[in-house]
């Protein structure tokens, strides 16, 4: 086993094709304890293709570990409150569309549901998924292909975690799991329990990972060395074992992995996470422990740049999603970034030399300046056009899928193209290199995500 | 600045819909975008863009071609001195050739916009930016002595057959500035062949010397008159009779190292256009039963629109392969065809615009292999898994 660790590290897998986005404002490796937030939200929204059914109304009292909704096709799959307190509003858009629904925390200590703690080797694998079901931490697990909440019935080929983030700004894991070994390997033994194959690791080769990481039990590791998204797991599935039509693979977070642990360990849906608070327009970019779902204020207060109208983005400039500065941290996000809006004219701008400029091409001299680090705004930088320029979605796609062809193949909702060209092996975070390389402005993780829900519909 | 934003941020409303002007609506906006980047957010997906668009993809290109422009206007005055033995000095050869290249792009730009602007109009699109590049692509492969409305009908042919019936920009099948080409080379031989059309002034015969021919090198080569030929140096840097822009291999290489350093043009479609031509002379060379086969082969390379077509044509990204390996073959074919028509079709002196024309046909075609092999390459894994 040791020597098979040493001939794996010796190897490790080389992504070539790929693109770092140097910006500016990365977290600080300190982290900061804060007070609980006042009010906490969870979002059915954070779930692709999920139809939610509420469990409470306004004015429930809920313990963290309490229903707040469920899948109304799949009802076990529940949504439970990260605190315990009274949801004090259920927010919707239009056509009352649930957008989310906010508990307001007790103040002092919560009180949470009992799911009683549990050894998992101890339990059949029909116990942990009701297990898991019933604290409502399933939702963690996310099944490929599509990317959506795995399907409790499902028997996957394999488990990956990809143990690294590469996105802008991103997380240092590493340090996010410090001081949770325990729970970590607790959620990894549950885990085992749920394939009859393997659990994946994807860690990084450039760096020692964690305690937490390198002595985790019953895992398979593989290095991966590379530009983003070498920290894709979808990228990482594609090098390692390739996902093929009928097949499922569950894929997770590592720190979502701890917080599973956790109800082992201690009978509890703890969502507490660490995560990073990045961007240039933070003005002391850090890492925070906080409980999931936390209204995004708590952390942000006093620490943003009161210049310039920024915008809040739960998870990375690439697939977070637009906050507002009272908004809440989404499901499955490990960071808050906040850069500033680019609602401005420039003019000439598309023939200015741009040193302040980025690109994956080099067409501004910028690329002039090694090491550069860029604030970037939310500027579209040009109109929407058609399709002209080839190749640049290659170039930042490690996987042997022709992503211009797929894109197309979804326009013209050609859906044994999307197939034959592996829409089953991505998602849009994988894609989201695409999209921001694209001259003619496409929107390819919109296109993309149709593509999967006219897919999901044609197999069910 | 300032006050020319504010004075469009004032006129904007009569162009936008229920406003008076809401026909122009297209076109204001292409002028808006032209002099400002509008202030449009990322509001799904990724929220931060590449810098890079069309307008800068395009505005590159058309960098690229100033070395090639700018030579070739003075070109046109060198040309016309020599044949009426004029000992012009450079800025009077320069001056001589702008006027006459001038009005060549003015009407080219001139009509093509004008269609682009009225078609983008009732489809509710912005003005693609890709005739822009067209638009001067076009001149600099035309003989200098094009009259104005010839050049203005084949415009039009290009832009409304080869592009506006197709849906416009992204969606052509042929290049459009060599299709506007290719219309006046078969619908107006005369004015396009031959060894006057490429000395500007020759037709009309006024003043030229006695016993001046205009006839290009390969015309030259193809009448087996090698040893008439100019040197290797003359055509390498450009002295010689040619379309406006393709003679000088030197500025077409400088717009080549531009396109590349900057990722805009892909070296893969050059690198193998300029090795199938070498392949192809190669084989004309150890199978040489005429004087025109034994031209060694990289002199190909140099003479007539090759690097022109190399460069500039054949790496339009939309009429040429888009799939990487697929740029290989398109590349590698283009060449060798262009060498096989020129070579051994008497009847085209040059080949590159027929080459390139028939393999953006192809293109489609070595796409479809490329793309079936990696459907291919998944069915296979999926059944292997099956299998085991």
């Amino acid at each position: 086993m040791f020597l098979q660790n040493i001939i794996v590290m010796s190897k490790p897998i080389k992504i070539k094709r790929g693109l770092n986005i140097p910006l500016k404002g990365s977290a600080e490796k300190v982290l900061v304890r804060i007070d609980k937030a006042e009010t906490y939200g969870v979002k059915p929204t954070d779930f692709p293709g999920l139809v939610p059914k509420l469990n409470v109304m306004v004015g429930d009292k809920v313990k963290a570990g309490s229903p707040l909704f469920h899948d109304k096709y799949r009802p076990e799959v529940v949504f439970s409150s990260p605190v315990s307190g009274q949801v004090v509003d259920i927010r919707r858009g239009e056509r009352r569309v649930i957008l989310e629904v906010v508990v307001k925390a007790d103040s002092g200590e919560l009180a949470y549901e009992d799911f009683e703690p549990a050894s998992p080797e101890t339990l059949t694998r029909d116990q942990v998924v009701e297990k898991l079901l019933k604290a409502g931490v399933w939702p963690y697990i996310k099944q490929r292909p599509f990317g959506i909440i795995a399907n409790p019935t499902d028997s996957p080929k394999s488990i990956f975690i990809s143990c690294f983030d590469t996105s802008p700004l991103a997380p240092d894991l590493d340090f996010a799991v410090q001081g949770e070994e325990q729970a970590f390997q607790a959620g990894i033994d549950a885990l085992r329990m749920l394939t009859p194959g393997k659990v994946h690791f994807g860690l990084n080769a450039d760096f020692p990972p964690a305690k937490a990481f390198a002595n985790a039990k019953g895992v398979e590791s593989h290095y991966f060395t590379g530009p983003h998204p070498a920290g894709n797991v979808g990228v990482q599935i594609h090098h390692i074992d390739p996902i093929n039509k009928g097949e499922v693979v569950w894929v997770l977070n590592p720190l979502d992995v701890i917080i599973i642990g956790r109800l082992f360990l201690k009978g509890i849906y703890d969502a507490t996470k660490v995560i990073a608070l990045a961007g240039s327009e933070v003005l002391n970019p850090r890492y925070f422990k906080l409980i999931s779902g936390a209204c995004i204020e708590s952390i942000i207060k006093n620490n943003i740049n009161t210049q310039s109208q920024v915008r809040f983005i739960s998870g990375n400039v690439l697939t977070g999603t637009l906050v507002d500065k009272l908004g809440y941290l989404g499901f499955y996000d490990n960071m808050v970034t906040v850069i500033p809006e680019g609602n401005k004219y420039e003019f000439f701008g598309w023939i200015a030399p741009g040193i302040n400029k980025h690109s994956a091409s080099r067409a501004f001299l910028s690329k002039l300046i090694p090491g550069k680090r860029f604030i970037l705004n939310t500027n579209m930088h040009g109109g929407h056009r058609a399709m002209v320029v080839t190749g640049q979605y290659e170039k930042v796609l490690p996987m042997d899928i022709y992503p211009m062809h797929l894109i197309k193949s979804i326009l013209a909702n050609d859906i044994d193209k999307m197939e034959q060209l592996g829409i089953y092996e991505v998602v849009e975070e994988d894609m989201a290199l695409c999209e921001y390389v694209c001259p003619s402005k496409t929107e390819v993780q919109d296109i993309l995500r149709k593509g999967i829900e006219t897919m999901i519909k044609e197999l069910s | 600045m300032k006050a020319l934003r504010n004075y469009l941020d004032k006129i904007k409303p009569h162009f936008q819909k229920g406003g008076r002007f809401e026909m122009l609506h297209s076109t204001f906006d292409a002028f808006e975008t032209f002099l400002f980047v509008p202030n449009t957010v990322t509001t799904k997906g990724s929220h931060i863009r590449d810098s890079l668009d069309l307008k800068r993809t395009m505005s590159i290109v058309i960098i690229a071609l100033m070395p090639a422009m700018l030579f070739g206007m003075w070109n046109v005055g060198y040309q016309h001195a020599l044949s009426i033995d004029a000992g012009w000095s450079f800025f009077e050869t320069f001056w001589y050739g702008f006027l006459k290249v001038l009005p060549l792009i003015v009407v080219s730009y001139g009509v093509g916009l004008f269609i682009e602007f009225a078609f983008a109009q009732p489809r509710g699109h912005e003005v693609n930016e890709g005739f822009l590049v067209s638009g001067l692509l076009i001149p600099l492969i035309m003989p200098v002595g094009v009259p104005l409305w010839m050049l203005a009908i084949a415009v039009a042919f290009a832009v409304i057959i080869g592009k506006e019936v197709f849906g416009g920009t992204g969606y052509n099948v042929f290049n459009p500035a060599l299709l506007a080409r290719a219309f006046l080379f078969f619908a107006y031989p005369s004015h396009m062949s031959g060894d006057k059309v490429w000395i500007a002034g020759l037709t009309q015969g006024q003043g030229v010397v006695d016993g001046f021919s205009g006839a290009t090198p390969l015309a030259k080569a193809a009448a087996y008159q090698i040893e008439q030929m100019p040197s290797v140096y003359d055509m390498f840097m450009g002295f010689i009779p040619g379309s406006v822009g393709e003679t000088s291999t030197l500025a077409i290489l400088i717009g080549a190292a531009i396109l590349i350093v900057t990722g805009i043009g892909s070296w893969k479609i050059m690198v193998s256009v300029f090795g199938g031509g070498l392949a192809a002379g190669l084989l004309f060379n150890a199978f040489a039963v005429n004087p025109y086969m034994e031209i060694s082969a990289w002199q190909h390379l140099i003479m007539g629109g090759f690097a022109f077509g190399a460069v500039f044509m054949a790496t339009d990204p939309v009429s040429a392969s888009q799939t990487e390996k697929g740029k290989w073959i398109y590349g590698f074919l283009v060449g060798f065809l262009a060498l096989l028509v020129r070579v051994l079709n008497p009847a085209y002196p040059e080949g590159m615009m027929l080459a390139i024309l028939l393999m953006n046909a192809f293109a489609p075609l070595i796409d479809y292999y490329v793309v079936e092999a990696n459907i291919r390459r998944r069915m296979n894994r999926a059944k292997k898994v099956a299998n085991v």
